[in-house]
Formats: structure tokens, sequence, C-alpha cells
């Protein structure tokens, strides 16, 4: 081979073509593996849709009412089918958002320290954490607060509560992520950054984390899409209410997982009506913030 | 503005392992001095030891001296963050920064650095894409992503921003492998202008382009796998080309090995 000049013709086997037809026993292989991988994404999808469309089928008339989206349950009787649940909205959207003010911050350090300077037995016993710390309930986090910052020092069951095991929760998501964003940056661009006589904090202050930033956005967005549906953490650290409190530091505040726990025991219709309702708006508000997710890395992905 | 670099008995090391042996040589300012060698026979680790990159390699070190104008590099009292704002480098793979359009990319030495002023960052902007030969083709896009260019524009933007910091030395370290031969030829005239101004050492695979290039040539080789690196024999390029005083030199110049 290594002496033909390439200008020749191939040769071809003397007598019949080259090319066999394809055999019935490789036909038949190939519709049985066709049937069994459509077979399996039905079986996946199935449950997923009739969530969906019972959620929804269930929960549409409550979310479309007037009142649902602008007022509390303050003051409405178990079985009238009147009132609202943003009061539970606030208290989903507020817990979420104080426990990323304080886990973000925390999570990207981490992650910073982890990629960029750790090295030796600190860093592996730090990796080792985060992994115990991703693999708790949500249920032990809720009692570590509650025994820590409650019994302990002498805390009042509150919002603010739920937010610090919400922390606990999102912590390990928000690292585990953060790290993989950042080890996706090429050490070209540091290298490039340091060649310049830019320091290293420097460089990753302005380089490294503005490269990552879109994903790191992302994993954020979607850490608090999970613990938004979290319930264990509300039914400790938490009590319900029915009417709105903006104040989360002190008193009862209800949520979406909470409202629809406590209308479980309220054995009239307008209690199922609420639930599903509350399902249905959890959902929306979850899919929005993936949507968000998703938006933000398309605009802020990096330019080419 | 170019200096000049002496290498007194340098050794390196990764951890255990002595990548690097015994190297002495002197390159005088304002000319161009490449590199040649076989694979693995540390012309890159030597290059990236004059401007301390090497030491971001955990359990690299240097023995030995690396004196810019007399001046230790690796010196107790020298900090690497300003050795490397004096010592430029260009890399092998075009590497601008994603994030930033085509003018923050020039000027993100000086921005990072702290400088402001808007005039004085647009003129250097200006001034360096007009070193690095490429002002014509992107004074239209400053404000687009660097990443939008080609591969030779990418690279002549890596060198623009580092010349916009105004370094005395230019280390390349094979900066025309990924390009083609048209680029090639545009960042090896871009060379020849930046000598002017420039003190600048390439590491090079091809070896006509050591001989276009640089008015001194340095070949480095490696006895067996394991082994540390050395300086064989250091020379006029003509020389080193012509009649090399090595025999390991001639060899690998004339393709017997390597």
């Amino acid at each position: 081979m290594a002496t033909t000049t390439g200008l020749d013709a191939p040769e071809r086997p003397a007598g019949g073509p080259t090319f066999q037809p394809l055999s019935t026993g490789r036909k038949v292989k190939d519709r049985l593996a066709t049937v069994l991988v459509v077979l399996a994404f039905l079986i996946a999808v199935v449950p997923l849709v009739w969530v969906l469309v019972t959620v929804v089928g269930r929960g549409i008339g409550a979310i479309l009412s007037a009142d649902w989206w602008g007022r509390s349950l303050s003051g409405v009787l178990p079985e009238s089918f009147a009132g609202g649940v943003y009061h539970a909205i606030y208290g989903t959207l507020i817990q979420a958002l104080l426990a990323a003010v304080i886990a973000v911050p925390i999570g990207i350090a981490a992650a910073v320290y982890l990629v960029e300077y750790g090295r030796g037995r600190l860093a592996k016993t730090t990796s080792f954490m985060v992994d115990i710390l991703a693999g708790v309930p949500s249920i032990v986090a809720a009692l570590f607060v509650f025994a820590a910052f409650i019994s302990i020092l002498g805390g009042v069951q509150s919002a603010f509560m739920v937010s610090l095991a919400l922390v606990l929760l999102m912590l390990p998501v928000v690292i585990r992520n953060t790290e993989e964003m950042l080890r996706l940056v090429p050490d070209e661009l540091r290298e490039a950054s340091y060649a310049l006589g830019i320091p290293k904090w420097k460089t990753i202050l302005r380089i490294v984390l503005p490269t990552a930033l879109s994903g790191t956005v992302t994993g954020v967005m979607l850490a608090l899409a999970r613990v938004m549906g979290e319930t264990a953490p509300v039914l400790v650290l938490v009590g319900y209410s029915q009417s709105i409190n903006f104040d989360p530091f002190t008193g009862n505040m209800a949520s979406l997982p909470l409202l629809m726990f406590s209308e479980l025991s309220n054995p009239e219709a307008a209690g199922q009506y609420r639930i599903w309702g509350a399902a249905l708006t959890l959902i929306l508000i979850i899919m929005i913030l993936q949507l968000g997710a998703s938006v933000v890395s398309r605009f802020s992905a990096i330019s080419k | 503005m170019a200096k000049r670099l002496d290498l007194k008995d340098v050794d390196i090391y990764y951890g255990d392992f002595h990548a690097v042996q015994d190297v002495n040589l002197s390159v005088a300012p304002r000319s161009v001095t490449s590199f040649i060698g076989p694979s693995g026979c540390g012309k890159s680790t030597v290059l990236r030891t004059l401007n301390r990159m090497h030491e971001e390699i955990p359990g690299a070190r240097v023995d030995g001296e690396v004196l810019l104008d007399g001046e230790d590099i690796y010196a107790r009292s020298s900090d690497a963050v300003s050795v490397r704002k004096t010592i430029g480098m260009v890399f092998q793979r075009p590497n601008p920064f994603p994030t930033m359009s085509i003018r923050d990319n020039v000027v993100a030495g000086l921005k990072l650095a702290g400088v402001r002023d808007k005039k004085k960052l647009d003129e250097v902007c200006e001034a360096s894409l007009r070193g690095a030969n490429l002002w014509k083709e992107v004074s239209e896009r400053l404000d687009k992503p660097g990443g939008g260019l080609s591969g030779g524009q990418q690279q002549r933007l890596c060198i623009a921003r580092a010349i916009a910091v105004q370094p005395d030395v230019l280390l390349m370290d094979e900066p025309c492998s990924a390009l083609d031969p048209i680029s090639t030829l545009a960042i090896e005239d871009l060379i020849d202008d930046l000598k002017k101004d420039y003190t600048i050492v390439i590491v090079t695979h091809n070896m006509q382009q050591a001989a276009r290039v640089s008015d001194q040539t340095a070949f480095f080789n490696l006895e067996a796998t394991g082994k540390p690196g050395k300086l064989v024999e250091i020379d006029d390029t003509a020389t080193i080309f012509s009649n090399p005083k090595q025999q390991a030199t001639e060899d690998y110049i004339s393709g017997r090995f390597g």
C-alpha cells in the first residue's frame, strides 16, 4: 500500500458485487432495538405527562381565579372557594432568596478555593465534606438547624430558620456546579492573564469568574428551583399562617409546600382546590426559574 | 525598552524530575533568538522560566540565575507579577479573553492594572494593534468579541495584547504552530518589525522559521528519555545552519533525527 501512488483505480474482487444486502437477522435486531428504545422513552415520559396533566387540570381553575395571585387566605373559611395564596408565594420566594443570598457567595468562594487554590489535606477534606453535605436529606438539615439555632442558640422558629436549612441544601449544589464551570475555563486564559503581569486574585475575579459566569448563574437558579419545593424545613422550622407576614425573622409564614400540607387536613372540597392550585403555582414558579436559567446561559454564553 | 537577558547555570526541576540541566546563554537587546530541538528537550520549559511562568506548575523550581540587564528575576526581592509585566509572553495557541471585546483584549493588561484614562487606553489600543499589524483589519469592529477573529488574527491580537503593557522582552512559545502558512508569514514579518523595539525569544519546531526570523539560534537536546535536556549549542543562526560545531546539531538540522 505504501508504494502506490494513489492514482490507480481501487481493485475490485472478481465476480459479484462488493456490497452485500442487509441480512434479515440484522433487520430484525434493528427493529427490536428501536422498539425497545422508544418503549423505554414512553415509559419515562408517561408519568411526567400524567403528573403535568393532572396538576394543570385540577389546579388551573384555582390559579385563574381573580384573587389567587393577589390575596391571602386571611379570614377565608375552609369551605370557601375564595382568597388566594400570595402570602405563600411571598414566603416561598423570600425564603429561597434569603437562602441564595447566604449560599451563593459562600458556595462560589468555596469553589474558587477548591479549583484555584486548594491543595493538600484541607482541599480534600472540603471536597469530601461537600459530598457528604450533598447527601444530607432535607429533614436532617432541618433538624440540624432546629437543634443548633433554636435549641442551643435560642432562636425562634421563623422563615429565616427555613432559609438556613435551605442554605445547607443549596451549598453543595452551588459549590459542585461552580467548580465544574471553573474547571471548564482553560488554563491558557489564566496563563495569558499572568503573562500580562496581572496578579492571581485579579485574574480569578476579572478573567476566570466572568468566563464561568453564565454556567454559574444557571447552576444557582437550578439550585434555587430545587430547594423551593423542599417541605421538611418548612414543617420543622416555621409555623403556618393564613395571612401575609412580610418579616422573615419573626412569626409564622406560609409557603407553597406548607400551605399544601396544612390544607391536607381541610376536609372540604375547597382544600383540594387550594392544594392543586398551590401545586400548579409552585411548578410554574420553578419552571419560570428554569426558563430564566436557560435564557441567562444563552445570552451571556461566551460570545463567539 | 529592550533589555538583555543572561542565563547562568540554570537548572530546572519539576518536583524530583530534573528537566533541564545547566543552561548558559545570553540574548542581546533588539535581537531574535530562537530555541530549536526535538520534542521534550526542555526548550519550552526554559522559555517559561524566563518570565517565571514555570512556577505556576506545582513543584516546579529553578536553580541558577536569570538576569535581565543584570537583575536576577528570581531574586527574593522581585515579584513574579512585576517580572511578567516586564517580560511578556505569546502562547502556542491563540488565547484571547472570550468575554472581552477586541479593544478590551488589547488593553486588558493596563485596564486590570488600574488604568482608567479612556483616551490613553484608546491610544495604546491603536498603537498596539498597529504594532501587531492588525489595526487595518479590526479598526472597524473593536467592540466585537476577540473570539470572532481568524486564528492568525487572534494570534496577532494576543501579540498586540502582550505589547500593550510595553514589556522589555517578548517570549513566544511556538506562536505559529496552530496557524496556516499565510498567517505564519504575517507573524514572521511582525517579528521582524518588533525586533526594532523588543528583545525576542521564540521557541519553534520549524527550522526554516528559525532560520528566517532569528539572529541567534540555540539547539536543545536530551540524551535519552528521563534524562534532563541540555543546551547543546548556541550561535549565530547562519553558523548553526551552515557550519554547526556539534555533531548532534548537524544531525538534527539535516533531519537525521528529531
